[in-house]
């Protein structure tokens, strides 16, 4: 159910490290199949990488669970946390996850920008993965070698080499304190109010329309992959577009959840703390429409 | 002498194993593109003034007010001469 962005370097990686990746399976309707997800471990696995909400289905993952196992076998359990840290309260002390990573883009910030959480004691422990400036506490040149010898500076300082993205980070800050200010449970009711009444209003509503994925209102949260029988995404997100809804066609760099699902690609809709329910009104007034195309 | 360059503002191929090309009109070409196209090409079928689908040359494909067109199973270099067709 991953994104690309969670598949991608790892496999670019594996290549050079040579090490083996392990894919878990996902059931029909998008959700993890947990017992497969924990086949997979075994004395040799090091790192377990997970997304906390799928960006196609926005099925919610149990991460605690997978970190859990994960821990048990002598693993690290990375999180993909692009699709809940905006929407949801994240918690990475009772997730007990070693690393999480979000976007900026995803929670009213900027695009270029983003977080990886990691506990201290494993920052530490780390190499860093780029060299230049900042990220070292001295760097000396000993005549009797001809080198230079280098003591990095504290996380986080030692990953973050060069001059920062210092715009990006301060809009991204204030992003946080923007969603903070809100409270990140409001922002969560606030999505699930809204999923649960498109659901329902779009199951009786529309007679054309096919919704991917679980519906269960307390497996996801505000994102709803869905077609229209007869008609590809992209002609449904184009005709959207003539009435300023947006949403997204294709296949959302997720492309093996779409194999799951059988689909060459699918229309997504999502929602977010600036929407209304009269807006959903609206967005289903006009698939009842295009369902007569 | 008019291109076709002068009416697409860019063109796309969209994500999925059923490629299709998304043609996007510029913006103060848009309405006589359409026009153009309405005048050579056989409408088939329209929805709310928003959506025509047109037949043209043996491909089908459709048209958005909005200045955007979806054609299907079609490559790149044929979209281009298709396009020079409807348009100039």
């Amino acid at each position: 159910m991953e994104h690309h962005s969670n598949i991608v370097p790892w496999e670019l990686i594996s290549k050079i490290n040579g090490f083996t990746i392990k894919y878990a399976k996902v059931n029909d309707d998008g959700t993890l199949d947990y017992e497969d997800f924990e086949s997979k471990f075994s004395s040799k696995t090091k790192l377990a990488s997970l997304s906390h909400v799928s960006n196609v289905s926005g099925v919610i993952n149990n991460v605690k669970r997978i970190a859990k196992i994960a821990h048990e076998n002598g693993a690290l359990m990375l999180v993909d946390g692009a699709q809940s840290v905006p929407h949801m309260p994240v918690d990475v002390r009772d997730l007990d996850v070693d690393f999480l990573a979000f976007s900026g883009h995803k929670m009213l910030g900027p695009t270029g920008i983003g977080a990886l959480y990691g506990k201290k004691a494993l920052l530490e422990k780390m190499e860093p993965f780029q060299g230049g400036g900042e990220m070292i506490k001295e760097v000396s040149y000993n005549q009797k070698t001809g080198r230079c010898g280098i003591d990095w500076n504290d996380p986080p300082w030692k990953f973050e080499a060069g001059t920062p993205n210092i715009c990006g980070s301060v809009a991204l800050m204030e992003a946080i304190k923007y969603l903070e200010n809100i409270g990140m449970p409001e922002v969560l009711k606030h999505e699930k109010m809204l999923t649960e009444y498109a659901v329902k209003t779009m199951q009786s509503c529309c007679t054309k329309l096919v919704l991917y994925g679980t519906s269960a209102s307390f497996l996801k949260c505000g994102i709803m992959p869905f077609g229209i029988i007869g008609l590809s995404p992209h002609d449904v997100a184009l005709f959207l577009d003539n009435y300023g809804i947006m949403i997204r066609s294709g296949f959302h760099c997720a492309q093996p959840l779409h194999q799951v699902f059988k689909l060459q690609s699918s229309a997504r809709a999502s929602f977010y703390i600036y929407n209304t329910r009269e807006e959903i009104d609206r967005f289903i007034e006009v698939l009842k429409e295009i369902e007569q195309l | 002498m008019p291109t076709v360059e002068d009416y697409v503002a860019r063109i796309e191929e969209t994500c999925g194993e059923e490629k299709g090309v998304i043609v996007t009109f510029k913006y103060d070409k848009k309405d006589e593109a359409i026009t153009k196209i309405r005048n050579k090409a056989q409408l088939k079928s329209s929805l709310s003034g928003i959506i025509f689908e047109f037949a043209f040359q043996a491909t089908s494909f459709r048209v958005f007010s909005s200045g955007k067109a979806i054609f299907k199973g079609i490559n790149k270099e044929a979209l281009h001469d298709i396009l020079a067709a409807l348009l100039l």
